[in-house]
């Protein structure tokens, strides 16, 4: 799973949550998988992104970067920060670990790199 | 014919015997292709853009395999744990999740700039447990997909419906979510080739698009489909070494059969024969 999916995933499918944004992670395997720089999908994805969360998420797995919690003003043009953006949007993939719903503490395992997000008969809304 | 639906839930009938065969069979292969790459066609994106898409049933990736060809990125979600271990093998480009559609798509609102299903939205018309109200199920996939689509995104929907009354309950629960658009039909006279699309559009209702081999509209499917493997491909110089490379690559993550890459490859023949 990329951090890119991270950010725009909820547990809200979850009986009685609310918003369920955003999932907190626990990374036991993280794999560096290169793909293409698409930089206009880059800069047109940003704005959707939740910065806070995405800059977090990349702590909470252990990448350490420079990008600072507020996004700068001018990264349309700077193709050095957009790098930077694309490698941890895209390229860092967690494996094996879990994703965990803040508002219930359900926790969603994740291996092969594929989430589990099957829910049990009781927890449907 | 029996239908696959009526003899198991998917997730037991898309067990991993079923998921290596049904990413063998190279006709079936191809079916699945043109018909998604109908669905890229009728979602209508904007052109010479890259675009977020969601891919409801995206079993082995076949469909997926389509949207990567129109540079487009794209999340699965299936609820078969076999069909995304054959995606995961073939080395897909999308995000996979593991997770029932009919539970709802639980994305961030305006997180795709489209989404498309092929050969799935049937199984949800069934109920797999007691608890399962195909109407509701629908409702919350159509009423959760129109939450985290982006204003003016399409969701196109390929599927078997087994009876009218099946296309009713779709289309009704679809527009009680709140889309507009409904069923298209292509090739209708043709038993064979007849294809049930569900067209659903977000911010106002626009004209459907025409149905392919009806009287009233004269597209040729085979020259519409080259038009688009063109379009696609016109990146790189055709036939130039690297062209043929990509499109290979292309075509063995497709699971197509296609010839090993020599230092031969793309080079022009000397004319000899
Ligand atoms: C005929 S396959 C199509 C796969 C892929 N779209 C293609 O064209 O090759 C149908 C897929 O729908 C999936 N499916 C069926 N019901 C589902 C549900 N409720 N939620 C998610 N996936 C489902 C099955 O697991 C299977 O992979």
């Amino acid at each position: 799973m990329k951090l890119l999916t991270h950010n725009l995933l909820s547990s809200k499918s979850l009986k009685g949550v609310k918003v369920g944004y955003p999932l907190r992670i626990v990374a036991k395997d993280v794999k560096i998988s290169e793909c293409e720089f698409n930089k206009e999908f880059v800069k047109k994805i940003i704005p959707k992104l939740d910065w806070k969360v995405f800059v977090n998420a990349a702590v909470e797995i252990g990448q350490t970067s420079d990008l600072s919690d507020e996004l700068i003003e001018d990264y349309e043009d700077d193709d050095d920060y957009l790098k930077k953006v694309h490698h941890l949007l895209m390229e860092v993939e967690i494996i094996n670990g879990e994703l965990i719903c803040p508002e219930t503490d359900r926790v969603f395992p994740i291996s092969a790199g594929i989430p589990n997000l099957l829910l049990n008969e009781n927890e449907v809304s | 014919m029996s239908r696959p639906e009526h003899l198991a839930p998917p997730e037991i009938f898309y067990n991993d015997d079923e998921a290596r065969k049904y990413t063998q069979n190279s006709r079936m292969i191809n079916i699945q292709l043109e018909m998604a790459e109908r669905c890229m066609e009728l979602l209508m994106l904007p052109e010479d853009e890259t675009c977020l898409l969601l891919d409801l049933g995206c079993g082995s990736g076949l469909s997926g395999s389509i949207a990567e060809d129109s540079g487009h990125i794209w999340f699965g979600m299936d609820i078969s744990g076999s069909m995304l271990k054959v995606a995961k093998e073939r080395e897909v480009e999308g995000d996979l999740l593991l997770a029932d559609i009919g539970d709802g798509v639980p994305f961030q609102p305006g997180t795709f700039d489209g989404a498309y299903s092929v050969s799935t939205l049937q199984w949800l018309c069934n109920a797999d447990k007691s608890s399962h109200k195909p109407a509701k199920r629908l409702y919350t996939l159509f009423s959760t997909l129109l939450a985290c689509l982006n204003r003016n995104a399409r969701a196109v929907f390929q599927f078997y419906p087994e009876n009218v009354h099946q296309t009713d309950l779709v289309v009704s629960q679809a527009r009680k979510a709140g889309f507009f658009g409904g069923l298209l039909v292509d090739f209708p006279d043709s038993s064979k080739a007849k294809k049930y699309f569900l067209v659903l559009m977000t911010g106002g209702a626009m004209p459907m698009p025409p149905a392919l081999g009806t009287e009233n509209s004269q597209i040729n499917y085979t020259s519409k489909r080259e038009k688009m493997t063109k379009g696609r491909a016109s990146k790189l110089v055709k036939k130039s070494r690297e062209w043929i490379l990509e499109k290979k690559e292309r075509r063995r993550r497709q699971g197509r059969t296609t010839r090993e890459d020599t230092k031969y490859t793309g080079r022009s023949r000397s004319g000899r024969f």
